[in-house]
């Protein structure tokens, strides 16, 4: 989330409403709502850490807003962020270690657990089918992030069907 | 009401070679009128076999097969090509289109064999064109298609004659997202008017549309259960933007 915060500042001071409406609109209802109570405790720990700065702007019968820019310490943090190749996704893993280490123990039949699992992953893609179908196709960024889950929902789904293969 | 397709511990034994090499071993299935179902497994695991064998594309080496309450799996190879016309559409993963006629001719004369008047085939013809976005390509040869588009040909043309039951085996396994995102619209929307459907697929997309999953493993069937339905997720589920 700090970097995502930075990089919206970089566009323009804001404060942290708006940036929870900038992210929203950014990415459409294809992405969790961000919570706004994080969005305030990252933006104190940015301004403690010297990457944003606040100032307070007076509200006529309101208490003061705070608006953050980016400090000359928080650009060049963000442009290292950008610069950086990233890292790969996260393999879930969890489900490889319950498919090799429970039959071991004897508490679980692996093609019953893959049987399981493959019926979980295509409910996700059945519910991702319809996220699609609701989202507009201009709207480019939740259109690309949803086919983005589809595509690791299908790797997982092969890798699956090679578990099956080889352990079952 | 009859099922739409029975199978009774249903085997396929290939004897090509020295060695008889068992495909599918004793798969008992029913599909209801208006199920979609989708058949799932490693290759070798004896799907594209099944599906064949419901056809009449491939012969059984015991059990029974029935559709619509019929017994077939006794039929003649005429009697089948019979059947065939009046109640089954399949998409093979390689289109099997008529070279030399053109697109729309592909997809009308189905419905012509299967006893249809031409204003009617014609109509359907129309129709199911137009839904998978091939209404400016009716006149061309379906050489001069992309595989893309032979695909969505073939989907077309399997569903002319509106048949009581839709085989498909690998119908996407050609398809970009952009031209999957048609066929998928197209076969939600036939299922919701009740169209029968048994798919053999290992796209997830495809396979998440169907009511039920039956999934294959060395000739037999090792699942049979239903997608649950959730509607409450977002892509965040699976991609989380760290």
């Amino acid at each position: 989330m700090r970097l995502h915060l930075l990089a919206l500042l970089a566009k323009e001071p804001a404060h942290g409403y708006e940036l929870k409406q900038a992210l929203e609109q950014t990415f459409g209802s294809a992405y969790p709502s961000p919570n706004i109570g994080q969005i305030y405790v990252t933006l104190g720990r940015l301004e403690k850490d010297g990457l944003v700065r606040a100032v307070d702007v007076e509200q006529s019968n309101r208490p003061n807003k705070k608006v953050y820019y980016l400090t000359a310490k928080g650009r060049e943090v963000l442009e290292i962020w950008v610069d950086e190749p990233t890292e790969g996704p996260r393999v879930r893993d969890e489900f490889f270690m319950k498919l090799v280490l429970a039959p071991l123990t004897g508490i679980a039949d692996r093609m019953a657990l893959i049987s399981r699992q493959r019926r979980h992953y295509l409910s996700l893609m059945s519910d991702l089918n319809e996220l699609l179908s609701r989202t507009p196709p201009a709207d480019r960024v939740a259109t690309l992030l949803i086919e983005g889950a589809m595509l690791h929902l299908q790797a997982d789904l092969d890798w699956l069907e090679r578990c099956q293969e080889d352990l079952a | 009401m009859n099922a739409v397709v029975r199978t009774v511990n249903l085997v396929k034994i290939y004897q090509d070679g020295a060695v008889p090499v068992p495909a599918v071993r004793g798969v008992d299935l029913q599909v209801q009128p208006g199920e979609f179902v989708a058949v799932m497994g490693p290759s070798g695991s004896g799907k594209s076999t099944l599906v064949h064998m419901l056809g009449g594309l491939d012969t059984r080496t015991s059990g029974e097969i029935w559709l619509d309450g019929k017994r077939v799996d006794t039929l003649s190879e005429s009697a089948w090509a019979l059947l065939r016309r009046k109640k089954i559409g399949f998409v093979f993963q390689f289109f099997n289109l008529v070279a030399n006629m053109t697109v729309g001719d592909n997809v009308e004369l189905p419905a012509l064999l299967s006893g249809a008047s031409p204003k009617v085939a014609r109509r359907r013809r129309e129709s199911l064109l137009a839904a998978l976005n091939l209404t400016d390509r009716a006149d061309a040869a379906p050489a001069q298609l992309s595989g893309g588009e032979q695909q969505r040909v073939a989907l077309a043309r399997a569903l002319a004659n509106e048949p009581a039951l839709l085989l498909a085996d690998e119908p996407t396994g050609n398809l970009d997202s952009r031209n999957t995102r048609d066929v998928l619209r197209l076969l939600g929307d036939v299922h919701k008017d009740g169209q029968t459907i048994v798919m053999v697929t290992h796209d997830a997309r495809v396979a998440s549309l169907a009511d039920r999953v039956v999934s294959l493993f060395d000739g037999e069937i090792v699942d049979d259960g239903r997608i649950t339905r959730r509607r409450t997720g977002t892509a965040g589920e699976v991609i989380d933007l760290r």
